[in-house]
């Protein structure tokens, strides 16, 4: 909401600058954007109301006249003039060379300097509004009201202060000049001017002329006519043009321009119909036909629907109710006779029409808020009163107004022990009262405890007595509230596992080197075709009405996004690069909410660092990867098992799945080359995938202490020849059966010379540890040969020589 | 027969007088062994003196005894000084051959971070949690029921304008039931419907709004939810929790200003700004001139809600409030744009 301080002072007297009023807008809810200055660029010496004495032909150019202006100087000028509207007679915005003005052809801000317009001397300007900044419009020059001094600075006369408003959705009231001044009222001392609305009436009475039936009374709760004959259709005065586009509208002719005017002044929308075009002298207020058309102001052909509301005549529509009138109702020069509409509709149901005809109107948006059917009548009044005195009308006598059911006043018993339990203070009652009948509401307090509240007409979002505390609260304002800490119990703790051990694996990650991403949850359906089986694009979630075609599917798994990160990166990166995110996924399920996981998604590529950090010419591997995953489990508490596997999108012969408590918990894996491609990158990438919901179970609670052995173990290495397909792991596993080995650690393998072509050479590093002796050479002896022979009889394995 | 020995066999000055020219003489740590073995070892010159001394008469014995042992002393000592400055010559040598250049870098070893956002996540979390309140989380995908019904804002509700939503393409009875939640808000319900007061929880999450992003709006948010309900709670704790969260956060000599606002789900609503810390209030970029920044909406839970999680809204009292993790981070180290964070470029994310 625009509010001009100028037009604003009409309705309050203001001794406080524009600053200051915006900062207590601000604290009591109504927060100011910023202040627009209107006219703060004008010279004050070189542009001033100027008075056009004559207007003559330019004797070397036919589109050019000649107008002598006073502009309040000694001797009037005589400058070359090309617009079409200067005529003698009028206020206009003259320039004087000196001033700066923006160039009308250029748009750029230039100093006028005296020049010689086909052979006439012109030391100065009659100003349109672009030249002044005011606007785009160039076509003809700013006529000033009659009654502008001539001489005055223009930014004394016609410049000021804008405050941009941003008006909560609660507070249609703030929609108008009339709720802000209101609010400026309370929160400065003083009290609010209420436009007149008393005018001139003829004998014969409206309701003779015209009726109006609500069909629909739940969607229309009062609809108020006045009928007025005789208006001239033309322009509006210029301060109220001038207003308009303060605050924003363009000004179009006096009867659109006063329905507008009395809009922005009380907040009701108004519409204005020619009165000869509605059928049968009346008026119905009904849901529309299914399939029923409607061309509206707009030109727009409208197909209606039978949950819309019209105004309609006898036999058509001729407007959408509350969002905007009929393009053949519309008041033309040929109009005599004009309907004053002023009506109080539904707020949901304004609401669904607009925003399924795409169509937010400045009513639209005052309605969807919820009016008061009282301001309808408020309304009704002005507009007419405006109608008569500036647009040459007549008003019949009185109003049709159709209130099916009248609201009633809202009172509210508001204790005084309420106010103290959501504030927090108990405030003195004078307090509590001056605070309420300073912004209209009527309070009478009943002691001990009670105020009886009553609530203003246009105060239709208050209610409760928690409304009323926000009221008192903010006008006597939030500074006023005492600072306290937190008293009373401490919650219990809740326990939340999951999350907990997300954040360790995270931890973890970022402490074995990886650098956390997080990336978008949306994505495209091409990023996950190239990381899931065809099976699983179908069930993909969506987006109805996404930002764009990049963030449209809701992804089930994270790898297409880390992996579009690590492209991203790469290009610019040499040496090892390791990303990792964790964050949810979102799994279909049929006809209820998705079911979200924690994934954590790791990629490695590269190459590994060397002594100085720079990349070596030694490319990470697959081990580089189970690396991060194991610190990652080890961290958790949790012992995974690694089991050779296929998935898709990895490379078969270099994938793992990952187990953890005899449960899969992730996978791990070379990207198959040519899903690396697909995301732009040419080097090999290793990566896992952990789901934590299902890493949770495998996790135990605490840890469980092993006591420190007193007898010292013994370490001996020794080396296999196994088959070359056959897995370290289960080499390993089988020495660890042995009830003296406490652990067996692989530390080297062998292909190549000394070993037989399709066998590989393992060794293990195996410690053997007794918790009741130390073990004497013999034993260990004994031990390894019986680990040698169940290596021999179980995996054909044997010593090295 | 027995030998006597006499006072004049035994020569202690020329013994001493050898030795200490014998130990001048060592210059080495295998010189002054042999050297100790020499005169001070079981057969050496003074050792033999000293075992002699038994075929003394008593005033002899005596009198050179004493001096022997004093003699025994003071080249003990003086070996022991020999060998101290020899070793202390030996780590000066290798101190000195020993000289590394301190100013190479360190062993490259892999440095890994966490997310900016996960951070200030955590740096605000935890205050609260300092605070004594819980942590808990929810569905990222929401119903409408919990992301606006239950919160007061019907499907004709205004203010349903203020957060643009991003449904999730499924459709029941004629109308998208899921979508992408908006604010963490609808799990002070969640929460509520689980837990009777007294409640204190803090409930950090991604959001999503369907809006053009731009240097300080951004599409996909991280928000945190603060929720406290018990009976006897009112603005004046929830000004003071806030400002609370806000002097830990930024700085304990921060200035809070607490200003109306509007929120459908809460009653009174409040909107907290800091005093700009870049530029002491006095008005800057950061705070677009005004000297604040507005970091949190919050407000007392609307008693309709309250009412309807059964809880008795006559007695009971809540406050909630919420911030962006972004819009913190971003004050936090000075970002300037905000989609600087999910473009996860690592010359920015190595920063933090």
């Amino acid at each position: 909401m625009r509010v001009s301080f100028k037009w604003l002072a009409e309705y309050v007297d203001i001794d406080l600058g524009p600053e200051e009023v915006g900062h207590r807008l601000t604290m009591a809810g109504l927060e100011m954007e910023r202040i627009e200055r209107v006219g703060g660029d004008w010279d004050e010496e070189f542009i001033t109301v100027g008075h056009v004495l004559s207007v003559d032909a330019h004797p070397n150019a036919d589109r050019l006249r000649l107008a002598t202006v006073d502009y309040g100087g000694d001797d009037p000028l005589t400058v070359a003039c090309g617009a079409p509207n200067v005529a003698v007679g009028q206020k206009i915005a003259f320039a004087r060379a000196g001033a700066r003005l923006i160039d009308g052809r250029s748009g750029k801000s230039a100093v006028l300097k005296p020049a010689k317009i086909r052979g006439v001397e012109s030391s100065g300007m009659v100003c349109s509004e672009k030249e002044l900044g005011l606007s785009g419009e160039h076509e003809g020059i700013l006529v000033l009201d009659a009654g502008a001094p001539v001489g005055a600075p223009l930014s004394q006369y016609l410049g000021g202060s804008i405050l941009d408003l941003d008006v909560t959705p609660n507070r249609p009231d703030w929609l108008s000049m009339l709720g802000v001044a209101r609010e400026v009222a309370a929160l400065t001392g003083t009290v609010v001017r209420e436009p007149e609305h008393t005018y001139e009436e003829l004998d014969d009475p409206a309701p003779a002329r015209v009726s109006v039936e609500i069909a629909d009374p739940d969607l229309c709760f009062r609809y108020v006519a006045s009928v007025i004959e005789g208006v001239k259709l033309g322009p509006s005065p210029s301060w109220m043009q001038e207003r308009l586009n303060a605050a924003g509208m363009r000004p179009i002719n006096n009867v659109v321009d006063i329905t507008n005017y009395v809009m922005l002044e009380v907040g009701q929308p108004l519409h204005a119909f020619d009165f000869s075009t509605v059928g049968g002298e009346k008026i119905i207020v009904r849901r529309a036909k299914e399939g029923e058309k409607l061309i509206t102001l707009d030109g727009e052909r409208r197909e209606l629907t039978a949950d819309m509301l019209v105004i309609a005549d006898e036999k058509k529509p001729v407007a959408l109710a509350g969002v905007m009138g009929g393009a053949e109702s519309e008041v033309t020069e040929e109009t005599q006779t004009i309907l004053l509409e002023s009506a109080t509709f539904h707020a949901p149901n304004i609401r669904r029409t607009a925003s399924h005809l795409k169509s937010r109107t400045e009513a639209s948006a005052r309605f969807e808020k919820g009016l008061s059917p009282e301001l309808a009548m408020v309304a009704a009044q002005r507009a007419t009163k405006l109608l008569v005195e500036l647009a040459g009308g007549r008003a019949l006598h009185g109003l049709v107004d159709n209130y099916p059911a009248p609201v009633k006043e809202i009172r509210i018993d508001v204790t005084r022990r309420r106010l103290e339990q959501v504030l927090g203070i108990d405030l003195p009652t004078s307090t509590v009262r001056e605070a309420l009948t300073s912004l209209g509401f009527g309070c009478k307090w009943e002691p001990p405890e009670h105020y009886q509240v009553r609530v203003p007409y246009w105060r239709t979002d208050v209610d409760i007595p928690d409304d009323i505390a926000e009221e008192v609260a903010r006008i006597v304002g939030y500074d006023q509230i005492p600072t306290k800490n937190l008293g009373g119990d401490i919650p219990p703790a809740i326990p939340q596992p999951l999350r907990d051990l997300r954040e360790r694996l995270r931890d973890a990650l970022a402490a074995a080197g990886m650098q956390e991403v997080i990336t978008y949850s949306l994505t495209t359906s091409e990023e996950l075709k190239r990381v899931l089986p065809e099976g699983q694009l179908e069930q993909l979630l969506r987006v109805v009405n996404p930002l764009s075609a990049e963030h449209e599917y809701l992804r089930p798994v994270l790898r297409g996004s880390v992996l579009k990160t690590l492209a991203a990166n790469v290009r610019q990166r040499e040496g090892e690069v390791a990303l990792f995110e964790a964050s949810r996924v979102y799994l279909p399920r049929s006809g209820e909410l998705p079911d979200e996981q924690e994934h954590i998604v790791g990629v490695v590529t590269g190459t590994r660092d060397d002594r100085w950090g720079r990349s070596s010419d030694e490319p990470v591997d697959f081990y580089d990867a189970k690396g991060y995953a194991q610190a990652a489990l080890q961290v958790a508490g949790v012992e995974g098992t690694f089991e050779a596997a296929e998935d898709f999108g990895l490379l078969p012969g270099r994938t793992a799945v990952v187990s953890a408590g005899g449960a899969r918990v992730g996978v791990i894996g070379q990207l198959h080359p040519s899903v690396a491609s697909s995301f732009g990158i040419d080097r090999d990438v290793y990566l896992f995938e952990l789901v934590v919901d299902d890493l949770l179970p495998a996790v135990q609670a605490g840890v469980a202490y092993a006591p420190l052995m007193r007898f010292p173990p013994v370490v001996q290495d020794i080396a296999l020849v196994v088959e070359s397909s056959q897995p370290a792991e289960d080499v390993r596993r089988l020495i660890e059966r042995h009830e003296l080995v406490l652990a067996a650690e692989v530390f080297d393998v062998y292909e190549g010379e000394g070993v037989p072509a399709d066998r590989k050479s393992l060794a293990f590093s195996v410690t053997y540890q007794s918790a009741e002796k130390t073990l004497t050479d013999k034993e260990v002896a004994r031990a390894q040969s019986e680990i040698l022979k169940r290596l021999s009889d179980e995996l054909n394995a044997e010593l090295r020589g | 027969m027995m030998r006597y020995m006499t006072a004049e066999t035994i020569n202690l000055e020329e013994l001493a007088a050898k030795a200490r020219a014998g130990l001048d003489a060592a210059t080495d740590e295998a010189a002054l062994e042999a050297w100790r073995v020499a005169h001070l070892g079981r057969k050496g010159t003074l050792t033999s003196v000293l075992r002699r001394l038994g075929s003394l008469e008593m005033e002899e014995r005596r009198r050179i005894g004493g001096e022997a042992n004093k003699l025994k002393a003071e080249l003990e000592a003086a070996l022991e000084e020999k060998l101290s400055d020899l070793h202390g010559q030996r780590i000066a040598a290798t101190i000195q051959e020993g000289q590394i250049d301190v100013t190479l870098p360190g062993r490259s070893k892999r440095v890994g971070r966490l997310h900016p956002i996960t951070q200030t996540l955590r740096q605000v979390v935890d205050i609260f949690v300092s605070l004594g309140f819980s942590v808990a989380e929810g569905p990222e995908v929401e119903t409408d029921y919990y992301n606006f019904e239950a919160l007061l804002l019907d499907r004709d509700h205004p203010a349903r304008d203020m957060q643009d939503t991003l449904y999730v393409d499924y459709v029941r009875d004629g109308v998208y039931p899921f979508m992408m939640r908006t604010h963490t808000s609808p799990n002070q319900v969640r929460f509520m419907e689980e837990h009777k007061p007294p409640i204190r929880v803090v409930v950090p999450g991604k959001c999503y709004r369907n809006e053009a992003t731009d240097p300080t709006h951004e599409w996909m948010i991280t928000q945190i939810e603060i929720l406290a309900v018990d009976e006897g709670i009112s603005l004046a704790d929830l000004k003071g929790t806030l400002f609370e969260f806000a002097k830990r956060m930024f700085g304990q000599e921060r200035k809070v200003r607490f200003r109306c606002d509007y929120f459908p789900y809460v009653e009174p609503g409040v909107d907290m700004a800091i005093d700009c810390f870049l530029c002491g209030g006095r008005g800057c970029r950061t705070c677009h001139r005004e000297g604040w920044i507005e970091i949190m909406g919050a407000g007392m839970v609307h008693p309709k809600i309250l009412a309807n999680m059964g809880y008795d809204a006559d007695r009971v009292t809540g406050f909630a409030a919420g911030m962006g993790a972004e819009r913190i981070a971003l004050l936090l180290h000075g970002i300037e744009d905000i989609r600087r964070f999910y473009q996860n470029d690592l010359r920015f994310l190595e920063q933090f």
